[in-house]
């Protein structure tokens, strides 16, 4: 994750309180998925960007869990995510981050 | 329909191992911030020689040394499955080592920036001489070279940078100005690179098409670099100090920008230019980015897998008027990503390919390849960036899906058929379709196909100026056969044609 996205996730858990801020990722690969997903609930494994050692415990969420699609109206998500959905591994991606989830995060939605 | 003619093409690499290492972004910030790390001291052991660069088969089929349809026969990994007793050069271009890159920039500097040691530019003037698209003049720009000690005083005391080759200190990149970062040794050296590039492709294009310096009437130029200085920064003009090294007297040009969606923006540009009658011979030129070399190297070294991100990028398309006998480019169905159109794949992907072909009366499957962001998938995969090119055509896909173009059970057919693999460095503007042009052109003439779509698509939310993509495409298609296509019929042939009408009537009335 590039460090002014973390940058951005930092001030924002600091701003409003981790409990309030949940982060939903648009990753394509299930990999890069997983280390987002860990850089903002265990901190940037990476150890270059501001969340190094931060275990904020963000809620995450990728955008093709079942929660976060409850949450969206269903036209926009037929305008603009369902083509989406074909191209990519909606499974594997939501298995990704929701196994990341249930390890670090200290909320959820 | 408005059409123009699609010339000639040149494909070139410039392995440049040795500067990525040290003006790679990655390893330079790296250095910059926290000195000698473990990783940069793993990555020299996982860099590529010339030889097994020249034998990646992405790289031959980059600079047209195989068919791009070869390249899918051959097993990955590629770095695992090299080819053996590959050429330096291809039909389109080159694989230009290190050394003579360097004297190559040396030949773009005007300015006095690069400094060359005496022996080295020796040699490097003997090897350049051989090379089959120099000339005396471009060669006469080469200097002399100056004493190490030179050298080594600039790099300790006035900012210069370093130059290595061998490992060793064979120039450096002198500092611009004291004060103004636009012309720091680093800019600089990142703008002489992408001149050099431009340049090599240039004087291939020229090669591969016959046409002499003095024959080019305009160059746009389309890389990533800004050329400028603090009060006017990135103020150009990249395409004309190019064209002036190329000896194209007679060509005046400009830059286009727009991330990595460059390239497809610039050949709009020119073939627009052509197409109107305001110009003949239109080159749209681009070299390549040194920021980029080693960009995902982390990834690489943390899998144990060869650092190929050690070529810079470069291409060059000549357009001309459609006589009837080149393949040619369609300028009335551009794809256009719009404001309004909305950032969302499915929202680019419709404006970039969907609302094109319906405007041409086309469907989905009357185009054969769809060709956008052809990166090297062994390069963005351990990076988890994805395979971009298959993401791509499966984006098309699923678009065709949702429009009832094709069934949900032939997607993967439509992608095996109508993708095509990435062979492109992650050079940012160069894998952005324009890789495909040549290739489509050769099938496109041989009648091995009978439409491309290039498809470029930029990032420009990264200058934090706005939140925006953009995109742009268009069609590529096979000669009409009929010399002069009708958008060369001009007022006065209309004129002419009533007037004979008019008399015949006239006679008749009588």
């Amino acid at each position: 994750m590039d460090l002014q996205n973390q940058q951005r996730i930092k001030d924002a858990a600091e701003k409003y309180g981790p409990e309030n801020l949940v982060v939903v990722l648009g990753s394509s690969d299930a990999e890069g998925a997983e280390i987002y997903a860990e850089t903002v609930s265990n901190g940037d494994p990476t150890f270059a960007g501001p969340l190094a050692g931060v275990q904020s415990g963000l809620a995450v969420y990728h955008v093709f869990e079942q929660e976060i699609r409850d949450e969206c109206d269903a036209a926009a998500w037929e305008e603009q995510i369902s083509m989406m959905e074909m191209v990519l591994d909606p499974e594997k991606l939501a298995e990704a981050v929701s196994g990341i989830r249930s390890q670090f995060s200290k909320f959820t939605l | 329909m408005a059409t123009v003619g699609i010339k000639g093409y040149a494909y070139c690499l410039n392995h440049a191992p040795e500067t990525g290492l040290r003006y790679g972004n990655t390893p330079h910030v790296e250095r910059e911030t926290k000195g000698e790390t473990e990783f940069l001291k793993e990555l020299p052991s996982f860099l590529q020689s010339y030889e097994e660069a020249k034998d990646y088969a992405p790289n031959q089929a980059y600079i047209g040394g195989m068919p791009i349809e070869k390249l899918e026969e051959i097993p990955q990994p590629w770095y695992g499955n090299r080819l053996t007793g590959s050429g330096r050069y291809g039909s389109y271009g080159e694989i230009m080592p290190e050394d003579e890159f360097i004297g190559l920039m040396d030949i773009c500097d005007v300015f006095d920036i690069i400094w060359l040691e005496k022996g080295f530019a020796a040699s490097v003037r003997k090897k350049l001489s051989e090379s089959p698209v120099m000339n005396g003049s471009v060669l006469s720009r080469l200097e002399e070279g100056h004493d190490l000690s030179e050298i080594e005083n600039e790099t300790a005391h006035r900012k210069a940078l370093p130059l290595f080759h061998g490992g060793k200190t064979v120039g450096c990149v002198r500092n611009g100005h004291d004060v103004d970062d636009c012309l720091f040794a680093y800019v600089l050296l990142e703008n002489l690179a992408s001149k050099a590039g431009g340049l090599l492709s240039l004087l291939h294009l020229l090669k591969n098409t016959g046409m002499a310096p003095e024959e080019i009437d305009f160059v746009v130029e389309c890389s990533e670099e800004a050329a400028g200085d603090m009060n006017q920064r990135g103020g150009g003009n990249f395409a004309k100090a190019i064209a002036e090294i190329a000896g194209c007297v007679n060509a005046s040009g400009f830059d286009v920008r727009s991330f990595c969606a460059g390239p497809v923006n610039g050949m709009i540009a020119a073939a627009s230019q052509v197409a109107c009658g305001a110009r003949k011979n239109c080159a749209v030129v681009a070299g390549g980015a040194v920021p980029k070399l080693f960009m995902n190297g982390r990834d690489h070294v943390k899998k144990k897998m060869p650092a190929l991100e050690d070529c810079l990028g470069g291409f060059a398309v000549l357009l001309v008027p459609d006589d009837g006998t080149l393949p040619v480019m369609r300028l009335d169905v551009l794809g256009k990503h719009s404001v309004g159109a909305g950032s969302s794949p499915q929202a680019v992907t419709s404006a970039l390919i969907l609302d094109p072909l319906e405007r041409a009366g086309l469907t989905f499957l009357d185009v054969d390849k769809y060709a956008a962001e052809m990166h090297i998938n062994e390069i963005t995969l351990p990076a988890g960036a994805g395979d971009v090119p298959l993401a791509n055509i499966k984006m098309t896909a699923a678009l065709a899906v949702t429009k009832k173009a094709i069934e949900k059970a032939d997607m993967m057919t439509f992608v095996k058929e109508r993708g095509v693999p990435g062979i492109a460095h992650t050079q940012g503007h160069i894998p952005s379709g324009v890789p495909f042009i040549g290739h489509a052109c050769d099938a496109l003439k041989e009648g091995r196909m009978k439409r491309a779509m290039i498809i470029g698509k930029g990032s420009l939310f990264l200058a934090r100026l706005t939140n925006l993509a953009d995109g742009a495409s268009f069609l590529l298609e096979p000669p009409s056969g009929a010399r002069g296509g009708a958008s060369t019929v001009s007022k006065d042939d209309i004129k002419s044609l009533l007037l004979e009408v008019l008399a015949e009537l006239s006679g008749k009335l009588q």
